[in-house]
Order: C-alpha cells, then structure tokens, then sequence
C-alpha cells in the first residue's frame, strides 16, 4: 500500500473546493494554484480563490488504457476545461451523453471519487465536470 | 421560531436499471415489491459523494454560507470506509469552517433522520448556528438476492436553524419507537447484507406504526391533521400500507412516494420523500414524517410549514430531478456496482 494519504490531504483545497489563485496585480486566475504570478512577478499579488464552478469544454479525449488506479472508470472521457475566469482544469467528464461532450459544451463540477489505488489505502475524492444543457 | 428545515437538498444519481432487467436475468417476478426501476450510482459514486452533492445544492440553492455551520452527521449503511468519519470529507469538501461538531451515524435506514433529530436537540439547546443532517446510500445486495429489485443510491442533506427569516418548516416535535428485532444486518467482514424475509415487513410495521403513534399521543394531532405523510420506502407498497392502518388518506402519501421510480435509498429514503413534499407545501401545512432502521427503530416527525416556503424552495423538484437519467442494462449495473472484481 502507498502511504498517499499526506500528499492528498495538502491538495484538499485543490481538489475539493478547486481553489487556485488570483493574481490583484494582472488580475488573472490559475488553477492550480501558483506561488508567483508569471505575468507581473515580484510586483504580482496572489490570493487564494475558490474557482468558479462551471465553464467549456475546450479539448477532450476518451480514455481506453486507464493508468493504475482507474480500471474501474475505463473508458472515460477527459478534458481541458476552461472555467468563467478563465483559468484552465483538467478533468474528467462523467454523467455525459457522448453526443454532447463536444468543444465548446457547457459544464459544472461534480464531487467524485477520483482514484483508488488498491482496497486498503485512501480513497482520493475531488472534481470531475458534467455537460449541462 | 421553534428549530426547523432552513434548507434542503437532494442527489439522485443519473443510473437506472430496470426491475424488468433484474427479472430477466434471474428469470424470477418481482411484480409485488411496486418498483419499476432503481437509480444505481456510477463507479466513481459512494455515499460521500452523493452526500456531498446533496448538501452543495442546498447550499447553492438556500444560499447557506458553509461557515455558517457547526454540525455534520451523516447516516448510511454504506460508509466508504470502515474506519474513518465520512462527515469529515463532507464538511471540507462543503467549505465549513473547522468549528464543526460531526460524527457518522449508522442505524440502517433510519441513521439520516437520527441526525435530524441531533442537529434539532444541538439548535435548541443554542449549541450552534445551522445543523447539517444527511442520508446517503449506495445500498449493497447480494445477486439474486430480493434485495436487489430494491436497493438503490442517494441522498438528501437537511439544515436545521431557528433563524425566523429562513425556516421552512419547524420541528413541532419528535420522538423514537426503538426495540431489539434483527430483520437486516451486515457482519463487519460481509460485504452484503443479510436479512429475515418477510419478518422484515412485521418489524417494519410494528415501528413505524408505533413511532407514529406514539407521536399523535404526545401532540395530540389526529391522522387527518397531516396534509402530507411520508413513511421510510424499502418498497412501493409498505408505505401505503402503513398509512392506511394509521387512517391516513393515500393521497397524502403519494407527493413523498419515490421508491417506484427510484428504488429504496436507504438512510435516504425517508429525507428525500420529506424534500419533495417540501418542494409543493404551503404555509401552515403539517407533515408527518416517519423513518425505519433495521435492527430496529422508527423517528417520527412532525413539521409546520412557515411563510417562508413561499420564496424559500429547491430550485428543481425532486419529482423533476429524477426525470434526468439513464438506463444501464444488468452487466452495467454490476460493472458500477463493484460486483465484478477486477
């Protein structure tokens, strides 16, 4: 068993709330979070901020030959998606007729598991995104 | 204002197998039970991420800040981990501050409305500021097993308060019929549940008809004083039937009757029927409102619907919410169920 859990647990915000940062300087998002903003550097001002929770999809695959840990989701879509502050995630798409996960489709995060290693380690929990009408 | 509802949210996943595909399959009828289809949650669901998708539409939908709450309790049967709060992952999945009281509770299907009552004991003793209670299941069951045709994933969060511009529908009173009848249990090491047939219809009955009971002797409230009744749903049928021993019109059950179109939610079950009799009640109304854990025991309630429910709703019916899902077929449902091991 892989002792993951330490690791995760400092991405909680990341993963559970998708907080990144906000630059009051350029006024630009990121996800995730950055430690200095790379437009305005040492003059840059980042704060912590919750991402919006919906945006478009602007890329996307379906993923047939999952890494560890996803043999369960196989296939599954995954996609670049950018959110209304323009910051960019990517995620996968779940809850989504095939036919509507396309380039430029609208969608909002949902709460998911994300992996599981094996049957006796942590069970990572965060975003994934469905297509809404 | 008395303690009471100052929001609620409900999560159904998007899966539905049909009754009819589990009848194929192991060729048997399960015409009796009053279910036509069951949602069915994905792979990637558990019961702390349908949780968590119950109280974040709430949240978004009463507009509750996070930090606002000091409570968290989360009922189900199917808890991701044996050891390990799932109340934890919800709180700071939800944004709360870290000034929570919060435990799991476990009572089959009646560990969701038993932390109604605990978030309703905590606000009238000015404890905290809004309570969270939730039901969550994926429910197990063993293949061909009659559990299967029935046992089906969800969950509905409810946020109690005492704040007069926000509750919907205070808690008039409460109370718990609970006795030593094990009808339904799952050993630490069992990965489905057992359960004693149709002894688990009389265990049924004999609480929830006596929790009812016992709650009209202490209000003083007649059956037809409820305009709305909702019974815990392990299937179509029960629940009528223990409104029409009570002298209940059946009418009054139906608005909170889900099981038929999505199978029995377990600790859900009772709180996502009380959420759709929310979402059309008016001012004044009373509801009552009786759950069934295994094991066993019934929480009775009685609610009063306020002004507030005029401006104050979920902005999708649950009758509504249900209407988005689809249909997987047997090898699907056991592929997302975890009953293929890989």
């Amino acid at each position: 068993m892989q002792n993951t859990a330490p690791l995760n647990w400092r991405r909680f915000p990341e993963r559970y709330l998708l907080r990144g940062s906000y630059c009051e300087t350029c006024k630009q998002a990121f996800f995730p979070s950055r430690a200095i903003c790379p437009n305005c550097r040492r003059k840059g001002k980042l704060i912590s901020i919750e991402m919006p929770r919906t945006g478009k999809i602007i890329s996307y695959t379906r993923v047939h030959v999952p890494p560890e840990g996803f043999k369960n989701e196989a296939p599954y879509y995954l996609a670049i998606i950018e959110l209304e502050n323009g910051a960019k995630v990517l995620s996968q798409i779940v809850d989504s007729d095939p036919e509507k996960i396309k380039i430029g489709a609208k969608v909002k995060k949902v709460f998911r598991r994300i992996a599981e290693p094996d049957e006796y380690g942590t069970i990572t929990y965060g975003y994934k995104f469905k297509v809404v009408e | 204002m008395e303690a009471g509802i100052v929001a609620y949210g409900v999560y159904i996943p998007k899966l539905r197998i049909k009754v009819s595909e589990i009848e194929r399959v192991w060729e048997k009828s399960a015409s009796g039970l009053g279910v036509i289809e069951k949602a069915v949650a994905a792979s990637d669901e558990d019961a702390c991420t349908l949780a968590v998708q119950a109280a974040r539409v709430a949240c978004e939908d009463f507009c509750i800040d996070p930090k606002r709450i000091n409570a968290v309790y989360v009922g189900s049967e199917s808890h991701p981990y044996a050891v390990n709060p799932t109340a934890s992952i919800v709180a700071e999945a939800l944004g709360t501050s870290n000034k929570y009281f919060a435990v799991d509770m476990e009572f089959a299907c009646k560990a969701g409305t038993a932390g109604l009552q605990v978030c309703y004991a905590l606000k009238k003793a000015k404890m905290i500021d809004i309570g969270l209670a939730i039901g969550s299941d994926t429910a197990q069951s063993k293949p061909n097993d009659p559990l299967e045709f029935t046992a089906a994933s969800g969950a509905a969060a409810f946020f109690i308060g005492d704040s007069k511009e926000e509750v919907i529908a205070e808690i008039e009173h409460t109370c718990s019929y609970t006795s030593d009848m094990p009808d339904f249990w799952r050993r630490p090491k069992a990965e489905f549940p057992e359960h004693t047939g149709r002894f688990t219809g009389e265990a049924y009955f004999k609480h929830v008809i006596s929790a009812a009971k016992m709650l009209m002797e202490e209000t003083g409230y007649k059956a037809s004083d409820f305009s709305y009744a909702v019974f815990h749903q392990p299937n179509g049928k029960f629940p009528l039937k223990a409104a029409k021993i009570l002298g209940i019109d059946l009418e009054r059950v139906k608005q909170g009757l889900l099981c038929p179109y999505i199978g029995n939610t377990y600790s859900a079950s009772t709180l996502i029927g009380l959420a759709s009799v929310l979402d059309v009640a008016k001012p004044n109304e009373k509801v009552l409102a009786v759950s069934y854990g295994s094991g066993a025991g019934s929480d009775a309630f009685v609610l009063n619907i306020t002004d507030n429910i005029l401006h104050r709703r979920a902005k999708v019916k649950v009758w509504d919410k249900i209407k988005e899902k689809q249909y997987i077929d047997y090898a699907l449902y056991v592929k997302h169920r975890r009953k293929i091991k890989l």
